[in-house]
């Protein structure tokens, strides 16, 4: 089942990455994000039947991460829209040079 | 249930619930509705954790359905909701045409290019550590336990000040500043 | 025969030679005592202003204005600086004697070399700074302590009332150790440090009253043309390391004979040197800083721009008299510029109304004579004629500057704004001052070649050598720019001749101008005309005895009134191997021959002179201010040729110009200013402003960016198969 995990798990970190070039809602950028990580998981998991625990130990780093990224990026989203009325990605350009 | 059919029943199982992650994931990708949206990526989850215990990391799996597709999503849904981000304006955020098209080319190149890289001739030895297939010892958790506390040790304490910094980050950021 | 010795071997070594790096350490140690003396003054009393006093710092009326209001005291310093500034000479001068006897006493057959430090140890260059005595060195270390010692005793007196008297001898002190440095050095390079060390004094001699326009542009003069000759001599430098692999005396001399003789290259090297030479001793095209190097103090010409400095050039040519011996043309070229320069500035002498400007072209004429004898290969003679001329031209010098020194303290006395230094303003000075007028004329009897003064016997010498190598020596077989070297040595010969012809009537002109007829400087300023104080005079009679028994180093076979030929028996280890060279198979003249060559000379001097006493009439003369301006051929004369009126438009305005609009106008302000420096500040700005188009703040952008960039380098790094 390696090949099909893997397969699958590309998939889904391409959707995540459409996602991400499509969608212009911070949220839900944030979320296809979360996705990519999700399929990133996957295969990590998938190869750990393979080459021992390991790889699941990196898994629960990632959702560690992935967590304390959540956490930090609604609070900017949230920071944002109070600033700006608005979760648009469009409409926020802080970081013009 | 004989030992003659598992190996079918066990494919059928996985195929079922790897169209359901695809599936889910397509309609999370489409839907205006940022609750909507969350509701079928808490879906993919869900798929995904059953694909993790078929893959016998049935503690991977566990985690995922309790932070991922518990604690993280309800917290985007959360927030969701907190903002209130149902406005005609705020629904309306696809690309144009153009950019959707571009958009499913770059999947596609991603998608051909990832699956390439599995079939490239690199010596996997370059990238991956010798296949150790140990097997496990004290049941699932403790497989993952032993390394996590005496390889991955450090690694797994600095784990704890991250969470730390991102609750204080989290705190400061979202905390209404009357200042302003 | 020259090997290196290693300075334990020597015979030298153990007498008193071995403290020969004395010799430059004494003026250096008077420089420092002087120099700080002159900033400790400086500190306390302020900037010394050279216009507040001085004898002849001013050309013309105007510059007088300013000097009257008060009379200058002597310098605090004047004391220690009068006993410091001559003392150390004089002490420099009783070990060059003490040197000298000690030479005497051994068989100089190898120069003794004193290598005091590693100097440039790089690769194959190996230079040392490494002190070399022998003959030539010895007799130049003479001249220059000597005739030095006797010019700082005159500066004493000349230079009392300066307010820059310390920095005066400071200068001083400093040209005499660069001197030295110049004609002790073991190798080119040293010899070089030596070279722009007195052109560095030079620059600050002639400047020395630098409050004045005039002082100042004439102390660059000297600096910007001698910086063409030395050019010259750096490059004769680096071919002779590139292609002799040598630069010390020693081994370019063991080394030399290699070069194919009479080639292009010891051509080469020789021209170059000769261009180094024109630069540092006055000789066409570059004499003409030497007439503006008139604007310093008046001993200041005679110890550089008479004496010593000047002559390096000969000195050089003596030095290298090997290399010269090998290029035939190249020597018969320095020959042929000495003479024309040797007539070129004797014609210009001969309408000068400046009596210092007489005495530099007269000093130009005099180092073409030097050159000539150097030129045909008759070193000891172009090396005898710098040593008389070192006495007789320092005594005009210092004696000019006598005059100059009354004159001005008359003019001083009474408030009168005239030119101190025109004949035109002088006249019947030998009644006021006939001490100086005596030793003037010995000096100028000297100059002229009337025997038995010095100059005779080393003129003489001089075109007695020319007249031999046209037939029969190795100058006159080759040809010279397609014409045979006979031929050119007659005309240099010739050239020769009607240049001592003219030496006699301007050193005439000038002294009848000068000291004889009424004098011209009006009745108020009579009273005041003095003699100089004996400070002043005592250098006078040593050098007029100098001058008039100076022959006597070298005497020719036909004169037997003392030792013959002693300064070429001195010379011969240096010089002997290059002058047997050059002069070949040339057969010995006849008796008779030798005595229609000295009567020929005298005959011209003594025609000279008479021409200028019958023809001048010092009666007639009228003040500078009354003269009208002359016309005719004297006005080119008295202009100087136009020389640097054509240099100024043939070189110097295209040189401003192409200056002004290609290099300032187009590639200062255009190229650098515009494309180099705004046009890099502009390419960063545009190349910045292309970069914050890209940070347009827009994530999606980013994310696109970042994710065509992935697939770049996963498509890069991705076999396929």
């Amino acid at each position: 089942m390696l090949a099909e995990s893997l397969a699958l798990s590309a998939a889904l970190f391409a959707i995540g990455v459409v996602g991400v070039l499509t969608r212009r809602n911070a949220i839900i950028v944030f979320m296809c994000v979360e996705l990519m990580l999700n399929a990133v998981n996957l295969s990590f998991v998938a190869l750990s039947k393979l080459y021992g625990a390991t790889g699941q130990v990196f898994v629960i780093f990632v959702m560690t991460v992935a967590a304390a990224e959540a956490a930090v990026g609604l609070a900017i989203i949230i920071a944002i829209f109070r600033h700006k009325q608005t979760v648009n990605l469009q409409n926020i350009n802080l970081l013009r040079g | 249930m004989s030992n003659q059919f598992y190996p079918l029943f066990y494919s059928f199982h996985f195929y079922l619930f790897g169209l359901m992650a695809l599936a889910s994931s397509l309609m999370f990708v489409t839907r205006k509705s940022p609750v909507a949206a969350a509701m079928w990526l808490v879906a993919t989850m869900f798929a995904l954790a059953a694909l993790y215990i078929m893959l016998d990391a049935q503690f991977v799996g566990v985690m995922q359905v309790l932070v991922y597709a518990g604690a993280i999503m309800v917290v985007f849904l959360f927030v969701v909701m907190l903002l209130n981000l149902g406005s005609p304006a705020d629904l309306n955020d696809m690309r144009g045409k153009w950019g959707r098209l571009l958009a499913g080319f770059v999947g596609l190149a991603l998608v051909a290019e990832l699956m390439a890289l599995t079939k490239s001739p690199l010596d996997l030895r370059l990238v991956l550590p010798a296949a150790t297939d140990v097997p496990p010892t004290g049941g699932v958790i403790a497989s993952i336990a032993a390394p996590m506390f005496k390889e991955y040790l450090l690694a797994f304490e600095l784990t704890s000040v991250l969470l730390l910094a991102a609750i204080m980050g989290a705190v400061v950021l979202a905390k209404k500043t009357d200042a302003r | 025969m020259m090997t290196v010795p290693t300075s334990g071997t020597h015979a030298l070594a153990s007498t008193v030679a071995q403290f020969v790096w004395l010799l430059p350490l004494l003026p250096l140690i008077g420089f420092l005592i002087n120099g700080t003396l002159s900033l400790l003054a400086v500190a306390k009393l302020g900037p010394d202003d050279p216009s507040a006093a001085g004898h002849d710092a001013h050309h013309d009326d105007h510059g007088h204005d300013h000097d009257h209001g008060h009379h200058a005291a002597r310098h605090k310093f004047a004391g220690i600086v009068s006993l410091v500034g001559p003392g150390v000479l004089l002490l420099a001068f009783a070990l060059a004697v003490a040197i000298f006897v000690a030479m005497r006493g051994v068989e100089m057959h190898e120069p003794y070399l004193l290598t005091l430090f590693q100097w440039m140890p790089v690769g194959d260059l190996h230079i040392d700074a490494a002190l070399q005595l022998d003959p030539l060195s010895m007799v130049m270390v003479l001249v220059i302590t000597g005739v030095g010692s006797l010019i700082h005793i005159f500066s004493v007196g000349y230079m009392q009332d300066d307010p820059g008297y310390p920095r005066y001898f400071a200068y001083l002190n400093l040209f005499v150790f660069f001197m030295l440095l110049l004609v002790l050095g073991g190798n080119y390079p040293l010899l070089f440090v030596g070279w722009e060390g007195v052109g560095l004094c030079s620059y600050l001699l002639i400047g020395f009253w630098f409050s004045e326009k005039a002082n100042a542009d004439a102390g660059k003069k000297a600096f910007i043309v001698n910086r063409i000759g030395d050019f010259g001599f750096l490059v004769a430098m680096f071919l002779l390391f590139a292609n002799v692999g040598s630069l010390d005396f020693a081994g370019v001399a063991e080394n030399a004979g290699k070069l194919p003789f009479g080639g292009v290259v010891i051509t080469a090297i020789c021209l170059f040197m000769f261009l180094g030479c024109t630069g540092k001793s006055a000789q066409i095209p570059l004499y003409i800083w030497l007439p503006d190097a008139m604007a310093g103090p008046t001993p200041v010409s005679a110890l550089i721009h008479a004496a010593t400095m000047v002559t390096a050039g000969v000195y050089l040519i003596a030095r290298s008299s090997l290399l010269f011996s090998m290029a035939p043309v190249a020597s018969l070229t320095v020959a042929v510029v000495g003479s024309l320069t040797a007539l070129f500035a004797a014609t210009i002498g001969l309408k000068q109304w400046d009596i210092k400007k007489v005495l530099a072209y007269s000093t130009v004429s005099q180092l073409g004579y030097m050159f000539i004898g150097v030129g045909v290969g008759a070193y000891t003679a172009g090396v005898f004629h710098l040593v008389t001329h070192a006495f007789f031209k320092a005594l005009l010098f210092l004696g000019s500057g006598s005059v100059i020194f009354a004159m001005h303290r008359a003019y001083h006395a009474t408030h009168n704004h005239d030119d101190a230094q025109d004949m035109r303003n002088m006249g019947g000075l030998r009644k006021y001052m006939p001490v100086t007028w005596t030793l003037m004329w010995i000096a100028t009897l000297a100059i002229a070649g009337i025997p038995p003064f010095a100059g005779f016997f080393s003129k003489d010498e001089i075109l007695g050598n020319v007249f031999a190598r046209a037939h029969g020596s190795m100058l006159s077989e080759v040809t010279w720019l397609g014409v045979p070297g006979g031929t050119v040595l007659f005309v240099v010969w010739g050239l020769g001749l009607a240049s001592a012809l003219l030496t006699a009537i301007y050193m005439t002109r000038m002294m009848l101008y000068t000291f004889h007829g009424p004098n011209r400087s009006g009745q108020a300023e009579q009273g005041h005309l003095a003699e100089a104080p004996w400070i002043m005079t005592g250098p006078l009679v040593v050098l007029g005895i100098a001058s008039a028994a100076g022959g006597w180093l070298n005497l020719p076979e036909l004169i037997p009134i003392g030792p013959i030929g002693a300064l070429e028996k001195w010379l011969e280890p240096v010089v002997g191997v290059a002058t047997k060279r050059i002069a070949g198979t040339e057969g010995h003249e006849s008796v008779s021959t030798e005595q229609m060559l000295i009567g020929i000379a005298v005959a011209i001097a003594v025609v000279g002179i008479t021409i200028a006493i019958t023809r001048l009439k010092p009666a007639a003369l009228v003040t500078k201010k009354e003269s009208p301006a002359s016309t005719g051929f004297a006005r080119v004369l008295e202009h100087k040729y136009f020389v640097d009126e054509g240099y100024d438009a043939a070189i110097i305005q295209p040189t401003v110009a192409t200056s002004r609009v290609v290099l300032w106008k187009g590639v200062d302000v255009g190229l650098i200013d515009g494309l180099m420096v705004n046009g890099s500040a502009l390419a960063a700005r545009a190349l910045g402003w292309l970069g914050s188009q890209l940070q347009s703040g827009q994530i999606g952008t980013y994310a696109w960016v970042l994710l065509i960039g992935v697939i770049a380098l996963l498509s890069a790094f991705t076999k396929y198969h």
